[in-house]
């Protein structure tokens, strides 16, 4: 019967995009017959059909690439400072929380920081960063720019998952730890064969919203620092050209939307492999 | 046979505190150290990567002003959006957890949607708005709040015990009555969670939505325009000023929800 | 035994779950008379709680007719004419006792007044006076389960349906609680369906035993339990008592139930 469950999230997945097609349609209709102005006024400009914003993706842009090719390469660019900024990110937050939580003084000591940083704007400091790097130099010559955005994505990704990962480490059960000490277990193996594994269920939540997390912080960083070969390049651009082709601009949004949501469906999938948790129980 | 809390002696209990504390305390002082000194004179830290503290917090005094008039603006920003954003959310969330097949088969997407990078869109929004209206990063922080809001006070109000439904049948209660009895006061740990997540978010919509254009006095065009100046130490000011802000925020919700939850067994445990 | 002195009146009930078809009940004829303290025992899996809850009209059968006070069980339920207390206490973090105790007066729209009157009168017959002001989780298990069970009776149901609500109690406790339900079981006068694990429990609460048998349920026997009222700590030590047992443990292992908790009194170890 698995043919069934598949047919029908398909059909569900047809009927959400439909519905917001209709949506979309409906409320620009309606909006440009009454004329209304709250809350923005509707027109071609702020608000394109759907259809032109898809045609639009077969015209050619001034690089002599359509702009379906172009997005794909841009958003490419972007995604390899993403991913590049996640991966190592994600790496430094599980080691530093490994450590904060082997060394309980070391994380008396870090931790109220790590939780106040939570509250700080940090995707506010992308400008201030991404600029800052580009006047250092290494062997000569400032570090590349996907390199300088990487930094940034990087940066958002390994708060959340130092937090998260200490938290998920210092969430075995106390019995369970009894029961290694019971095997005279060394240090190593309790962490690894038990604390976690109890840990991955917290990891990957903060992977999944870190994954959101590189993307926005790949793109602000391209915008602040003047980077145009990436998607926070193309906004930028395509918004100076807003009013002689406003669908281009919502192009891209849509292609950023796609990267967004593909980082965080890979995250998804290496969860469902990885973690093996009790469903949700919604009653 | 009620389990009576235990009492130590208070002059035990300052000396614990303190001990506690001690190491925060000490690595607040050491950072502060390493960034007075340590970084710009030994590790040769150039000023535009991270200005010394005496500095940063020189520009602080010296353009407290034009921070404070940033501040105040950025906020109304962020808070505006908090509400709502938070509010549609709330009753979204109601209306779903009501239906429960729609809220079931839209649950996916509306997590997949909290992956969309919403910032990527201020510009639309300054389209739509004109680029010094504050409504344009207002509904930036809005839609920012909108989707986690909505997808854990939904949780929250589904995650009931089979039994306690079970009990409610029994009294012949009628759906609005559940709710009011046990969905509701059942979500309050998980959308005071959801809130304070949205207080950081809706701070970041609002600084960063500035930062494609905004009123010339926000906060998040403070930052651009010192960076372009090269006036580092007024850009990390206002970033201090962003933060310290964020911190008030995010901590006047756990006020609150210390005391709307004073029932809990643990106040302010998190949920996950 | 006067057919309109049923309180619960069970005819050819059958419970399938999902289209798989587990069957989970078959062929249940039972009747409780007013005032009878009946107890279900089986083996787990054998449905008790599954009946338990079909006479509550908390799940729906397959076949077959439930009557509760003389009318449908639906309708028996939409007068609430049963409280239902879990093995979980279930109550609500965020009241205290009393407002929980209160929880089903106020749906039926009582005034404040009464509440408080009859909550107060609950709370003595429990004897938790004192812990009026509490939070469940103040309260030890065997205090919540009594917070539990005066809501089930604040609004005087003619019937009190229990699911296995002293299963996650110590025995100690156990005991005492048992003593404490008997003697609200008198003082309320009300019809009582428990479902039970424990053999000695079933023999020291109720008037009769209804044993069941391994899934599909089936009524495997019915063990009338002539032991005098009121009944005491003392009533666990007479011939009697055992002899009971030991008929209600034949009758399970005659079904094939060898998994069903044997709680012998201390004073059968000694002897």
């Amino acid at each position: 019967m698995a043919f069934r469950r598949i047919a029908k999230r398909g059909l569900v997945f047809v009927l959400v995009l439909g519905g917001l097609w209709a949506f979309w349609e409906g409320y620009k209709w309606l909006w440009e017959r009454t004329g209304w102005s709250r809350p923005f006024r509707v027109d071609d400009l702020t608000l394109p059909h759907v259809h032109t914003i898809l045609l639009q993706l077969g015209e050619p842009t001034s690089t002599g690439d359509d702009l379906w090719l172009f997005l794909l390469r841009a958003a490419l660019f972007t995604a390899k400072s993403a991913a590049v900024g996640f991966a190592f990110g994600a790496i430094v937050g599980f080691v530093l929380g490994v450590v904060l939580v082997q060394f309980d003084v070391l994380r008396r000591g870090v931790m109220p920081y790590v939780v106040a940083s939570q509250t700080i704007p940090i995707l506010a400091l992308a400008p201030i960063v991404v600029r800052g790097l580009g006047s250092v130099s290494i062997n000569g010559e400032p570090p590349p720019d996907w390199v300088r955005v990487a930094v940034i994505a990087s940066y958002l990704t390994f708060f959340p998952v130092t937090m998260n990962t200490i938290r998920g480490l210092r969430s075995a059960d106390p019995r369970a730890l009894e029961l290694m000490h019971s095997y005279a277990a060394s240090g190593w193996t309790v962490l690894w064969k038990l604390r976690v594994p109890s840990a991955l269920p917290y990891i990957f939540t903060a992977l999944k919203i870190a994954a959101t997390a590189s993307v926005v912080g790949a793109i602000i960083g391209e915008q602040t620092a003047s980077i145009s070969n990436g998607l926070g390049g193309a906004i930028l651009n395509f918004n100076k050209y807003y009013v002689l082709e406003p669908a281009s601009l919502w192009a891209t949004n849509l292609y950023a939307a796609l990267l967004g949501i593909g980082f965080f469906l890979l995250v998804l999938v290496a969860e469902k492999g990885v973690v093996h948790r009790a469903p949700e129980r919604l009653v | 046979m009620s389990t009576v809390p235990s009492t130590s002696a208070p002059s035990r209990r300052v000396g614990e505190h303190i001990r506690y504390w001690l190491p925060a305390v000490v690595v607040f002082g050491l950072g502060l150290a390493a960034w007075q000194w340590l970084l710009p004179d030994v590790l040769g830290v150039e000023e535009f990567l991270l200005p010394r503290f005496s500095d940063v917090v020189q520009a602080l005094v010296d353009e407290r002003d034009k921070l404070l008039r940033g501040a105040w603006i950025t906020f109304k920003e962020a808070f505006g959006g908090f509400v709502l954003g938070s509010g549609a959310a709330i009753v979204a969330a109601l209306v779903l957890a009501r239906w429960r097949p729609f809220g079931n088969a839209l649950m996916p997407y509306m997590i997949a949607a909290n992956a969309i990078p919403i910032i990527a869109f201020a510009p639309i929004t300054n389209a739509w708005f004109g680029l010094l209206s504050p409504w344009s990063k207002v509904t930036i922080a809005a839609v920012l709040c909108f989707f986690p809001v909505l997808v854990n006070t939904l949780r929250g109000l589904t995650s009931v015990d089979p039994e306690s439904i079970e009990l409610m049948r029994s009294y012949a209660a009628p759906e609005r009555e559940v709710f009011r009895r046990v969905r509701i006061p059942n979500s309050l740990p998980y959308v005071f969670s959801a809130l304070k997540v949205a207080s950081v978010l809706a701070m970041i919509g609002a600084v960063v939505g500035d930062y494609f254009g905004g009123s010339l006095e926000a906060l998040g065009i403070v930052v651009l325009s010192a960076v372009n100046l090269s006036q580092y130490s007024t850009s990390w000011a206002a970033i201090l000023v962003a933060s310290i802000m964020g911190i008030a925020f995010y901590g006047a919700i756990a006020l609150v929800e210390r005391y709307a939850l004073s029932w809990h067994p643990s106040v302010g445990r998190r949920v996950q | 035994m006067n057919g309109d002195a049923s309180v619960v009146s069970i005819k050819g009930l059958s419970k399938v779950f999902g289209k798989g078809g587990v069957s989970a009940l078959q062929g249940i004829d039972l009747d409780v008379e007013r005032g009878e303290f009946v107890s279900l025992i089986g083996p787990s899996g054998c449905g008790k709680s599954t009946l338990l809850r079909i006479i509550g009209d908390i799940i729906d059968p397959t076949d077959g007719e439930v009557t509760v006070n003389g009318k449908p069980a639906r309708r028996a339920r939409l007068d609430r004419d049963y409280g239902i207390v879990f093995q979980a206490p279930v109550l609500y973090d965020w009241r205290t006792v009393v407002k929980n105790i209160a929880l089903p007066l106020e749906m039926l729209g009582w005034d404040r007044a009464k509440r408080a009157a009859r909550v107060r009168d609950m709370v003595e017959l429990v004897e938790l006076s004192g812990f009026e002001k509490h939070h469940p989780w103040q309260l030890s298990g065997g205090m919540q389960q009594r917070v539990s069970i005066a809501r089930a009776l604040s609004f005087s149901p003619a019937l009190l349906l229990m699911d296995e609500p002293f299963g996650a109690l110590d025995e100690m406790t156990r005991e005492r609680l048992n003593l404490e339900l008997l003697r609200i079981w008198t003082e309320t006068g009300s019809t009582v369906i428990f479902v039970t694990h424990s053999i000695s429990e079933a023999v020291f609460l109720s008037t009769r035993v209804v044993v069941m048998s391994p899934r599909p349920g089936r009524v495997a026997g019915i063990v009338p339990v002539d032991l005098p009222q009121p009944r005491t700590a003392a009533s666990r030590e007479q011939p009697r008592f055992f002899e009971l047992v030991t008929q209600v443990r034949e009758s399970l292992h005659a079904v094939g139930a060898d998994e069903v908790e044997e709680t012998l009194s201390t004073a059968e170890e000694i002897a």
